[in-house]
Order: C-alpha cells, then structure tokens, then sequence
C-alpha cells in the first residue's frame, strides 16, 4: 500500500474507534462515579 | 400523566445502545459508504464526512435523543406534547418507515437466500445472469409483475414471522435481548470478513483504490454534499426510530454522550466493512487481471452480483467467506428492519392504546402480505423507484422539517436545556447552529438537486408513468395518511396534557 493511503487509513480507524472508546470509557467512568 | 411513569424501558443502557447501533447499521454501512468514499475522492473524503458527522449528524442524533427521552414518546406524540399543531410531523417519518419496511424486508429475504446459495455457491459460473434470470426471474417493466419467487416469499415469511415473535413481547425481552445477541455474532462475522479479506492477494490494490486521496475534489461543493448526504442515511435519523427508542430510556440518561457512542459506532463499522469490501474487490481485479476501477460496484450490484463473482474465483475459501458475508448483510438488515417495525407501530399504541402483542400480529401479517408484491418479477423495479423516492424526497424532507419547527417553532434554547439536563459533556452554541442552520440549508441544497435531476433526467431508466405511479404515489400516500392520522382523536386525551419539567 501506499504511505498516503496508509496515513488515511489508519486517520479514519483512529478517529472513529479512538472516539468510539474514548465515549464509551466516559460513560463507564461516569456510571461508576455515580455508583458509589 | 400516569403513561408518562408507566412507559416501558430498557433494562439497561447497553440495551439501548447495542439497539440504536443495531438499528444505525444497516445494509447502507456495507454496501452504499464504501463506494461513496471510493467515489469522492477516497482518503480526502474523509476530511468532509468527519466534518458533517460532528456538524450535522451527531446534532441531530442528540435532538432526536431528546425529542423521545424527554418528551416521553414516539415521533407524533414527541411532536403533540410540544405543540398538537405540528403532530403531523411526527406522523410522516412514522410512514416513511412503514413503506421503508415493505422493500427492506425483501432485500434482507434476498439475503438469507444468498446465506444459503453461498454453502455451495448456488449462484453458478454466472451470478449476474443467475440474480436477474434464475433468481429474480425479472420480468419487463414495472407494471409487469410477472410470477411471485417462492423462495423470496419464504425468506419474507421468515422474517415477518421472526419479528411478530421478538418483538411482539416487551421492549427489554424483546428488542433489547434481540440486539445483545445478533450484535455480538455480527462484530464476530465482521472480524472473520474482514481478516480473511485483507490476507487475500491483490487486497492491498483495492485498499490504495479506497484510501488514496485526491485533494482536488475537495473544492468541489458536490463532494461536502456528498458528505452531509451520507451521514444523514448512515444513521438511521429522520424516521423516527431513535425519538422513539430514546423514549424507552430511562428518563435520567446522558443523550449527549449516547449520541456520539451511536454516531461513532456506527462509523466505526462503516468504514471497517469498507476495508475488507475493497480487499475482496482488490482481489477479484487482480484475478481477471484488470484495474479495481473497473469491478468497483454498490448496492444490490455489489452484494448480489460482484461478490458472488469474487466468491467463485475463490474455491472452498469463497464458500465460507460468503456465508460469513451473507450472514453479516442478514444480520445487520434485520436488527435495521426490527427498529424501523417498531418505529412505525408505536406511535399507533400510543394514540390509540393498541395492545402491542396485537398491534404486531395484525402489522406482522399486512406486510407480509403487501410485501410480497417485492418477491414479483417487478419487485426489482418498485423497489428501486420506491427506495429512491423515499431517500431523496421523503427523509430529507423530514430532517428539513424537523430542524425548522424545533428551531423555529419549540424553541432551541429549551431543547439545548433538555438535552443537557442530564448529560456529561454539554451542548451548546455550535449544536444550536448545526440544528438551526447547517442541518436545514444543507438538506435543502440536497432536496433542490435531486428535484431536478430527477425532472431533467428521470431516474434509472424507469418510464415517467412507472417513477409517477410507485414514486409519487408513496409520497402522496405518506402525506395523506399522515394527515389523516393527525387529525384523528387522541384515546387518551390528557396524554398531551404534559409537562416536560416533571421529567427531570
């Protein structure tokens, strides 16, 4: 593959499952807060 | 006032989440986002759906959230309680989703015959011959129905029976459980896909076709249209599905953060399922020795006929890729096609207390019925004017309508209070102007394209009586039903009698 298609690549993965776990460990973090 | 405590809900917000990504993630995310990004400009794509995502998309996810969740019911009745006057805008993306389920089920019926056919790659050396001749059996036009496809009329039975039994019971023990299965196995047939996909000869050729950017296009308005366009289809807004699950939340959940967890999680799929589509395409160019170029394809063309093509060259690998490929479609479809179900029932068991066990058996056995108009040798051909119809007219027109008179006529400031009541990260000024602004102009630029390409051009080759007849004529069917509906009483009366700040 070409680097350029690479960097796009792996920019579009890492935006949507970055922020997709990012969101997510918010939400836990917060119930858990919210739990004690 | 006592509806407004009793509401059913979901048992947890994993349910809810699992059913809303279960419900966004559709056929769209496998067979129509992969070839929009190869088509506007691969990588540099990127750049603008990312943009329309956090402008135009997750905003009216979070309006949609907040309409349901807050105003504590589906679409027409969301509507009602702001302002009686404009219940009939909850009403049309109420019937936007009963015709949407008529064609849908048939794609998903054509599916799980797929599932079948690929065990022993039933489709033979020819598989756009066989989906149109053997398979179809299509006949000459759209007002030719032709002889109805047994095995089509079974996989609808399947699936309307399939959904009379999940759904027909509570929200948690139904929906909810649904998804918490068929979500899990569809990540498990998604890894499978798309592992075997990219290890395949010639994958890396069709993941440079995909990803490659071409900066230049980004100057044209087409592609941030493109963009917007995408997005809004992605995430299953506009029709009512995710004002109607957010009202089975409890009322006290963080809309803000649910929003993007949906939002990115369905992106996160879409753009997953592209990699390993191209690999498989990557593939299959280097096998008949020609550029990925030429055997890119999307929708039915790319399931039904490029794929199968891919399978062959495959062996008995083409075998297993291929139940796993179909398998994913079913999946995906289904869980599409429950929400849109349940999006078009409950606004009818809130206006008129119908028992939901009922209110499904009798809406289980009508589409079936009228489905099976889809398993003719026509179904090809209303299928396509229909879903066009309805994509370029009729939810486009609903998201229009819903930014203008929450803007407009609620008040945004009062939906910016609600949808932060509860919630971790807080809206504000940016989310106000995507909703009031952004979303509406956008949408309209889009609405104004399609009206005359569609006047200039036609669409697809259909004749002016067929697009007149099957595509007017839904559009006028959801206008008229949704005024009837909207000017027929309430049951209960004092459901309308509601008082948002005893929400929160």
């Amino acid at each position: 593959m070409t680097t350029q298609a690479i960097v796009f690549m792996l920019i579009g993965l890492s935006i949507t499952w970055g922020g997709l776990l990012l969101a997510v460990s918010i939400q836990v973090k917060h119930s858990k807060k919210n739990n004690k | 006032m006592s509806e407004n405590n009793t509401r059913q809900q979901f048992n947890s917000k994993l349910g809810f989440i699992l059913a809303a990504v279960g419900s966004a993630v559709g056929l769209g995310n496998i067979w129509r986002f992969p070839y929009v990004l190869y088509e506007n400009g691969g990588g540099s794509f990127l750049i603008p759906y990312f943009v329309a995502i956090f402008t135009a998309a997750i905003p009216l996810l979070i309006l949609e959230y907040t309409l349901g969740n807050k105003f504590r019911g589906s679409a027409p009745l969301a509507f009602a309680r702001n302002n009686p006057k404009f219940e009939w805008v909850g009403w049309i993306p109420t019937f936007i989703g009963g015709m949407i389920v008529l064609y849908y089920s048939s794609i998903v019926s054509w599916a799980i015959n797929y599932l079948f056919l690929s065990l022993n790659l039933g489709w033979g050396d020819s598989p756009e011959v066989f989906f149109f001749d053997g398979f179809l059996n299509m006949s000459d036009g759209a007002f030719h129905l032709g002889s109805i496809n047994l095995n089509i009329l079974l996989g609808l039975a399947v699936i309307w029976g399939g959904t009379y039994i999940v759904c027909s019971r509570s929200i948690d023990k139904g929906i909810e459980r649904l998804n918490k299965i068929l979500l899990p196995i569809l990540c498990v047939t998604v890894l499978f896909v798309l592992f075997r996909s990219v290890s395949l000869e010639g994958a890396k050729e069709g993941l440079n076709v995909l990803f490659t950017p071409d900066f230049a296009v980004l100057k044209e308005p087409r592609i941030w249209l493109a963009a917007y366009s995408q997005v809004f289809y992605s995430l299953s807004v506009s029709m009512g599905i995710m004002i109607t699950y957010s009202s089975y939340l409890p009322k006290d959940s963080d809309l803000v953060n649910t929003a993007f967890i949906t939002g990115l999680a369905n992106s996160a799929f879409e753009l997953t399922v592209s990699i390993a589509i191209f690999a498989v395409l990557g593939y299959m160019a280097g096998q008949n020795g020609v550029p990925v170029t030429e055997v890119v394809a999307s929708g039915v063309g790319l399931a039904f006929i490029a794929f199968p093509q891919a399978f062959n060259l495959m062996g008995p690998l083409g075998s297993m890729l291929g139940v796993a490929f179909f398998a994913t479609l079913v999946f995906a479809g289904f869980t599409s096609f429950v929400s849109i179900t349940e999006a078009f029932i409950t606004p009818f068991t809130d206006k008129f207390k119908f028992e939901r066990a009922k209110a499904y058996k009798f809406v289980c056995l009508g589409g079936f019925l009228i489905s099976s108009i889809y398993a003719t040798g026509a179904g090809l051909y209303i299928l396509d004017i229909v879903d066009y119809f309805i994509n370029s007219f009729g939810i486009i027109t609903v998201g229009i309508l819903e930014a203008i008179v929450v803007t407009y006529v609620f008040g945004l400031k009062k939906f910016r209070d609600l949808a932060n009541s509860n919630s971790i990260q807080k809206v504000g000024s940016l989310w106000m102007f995507s909703i009031a602004f952004i979303v509406p102009v956008l949408l309209s630029f889009n609405l104004v394209l399609f009206t005359i390409s569609t006047i200039r051009d036609g669409y697809g080759g259909n004749t002016a009586a067929s697009m007149a007849f099957y595509g007017g004529g839904t559009l006028v069917a959801i206008v008229v039903f949704s005024i009837i509906m909207s000017m027929l009483s309430w049951k209960n009366k004092e459901d309308l009698d509601f008082d948002v700040s005893e929400v929160n």
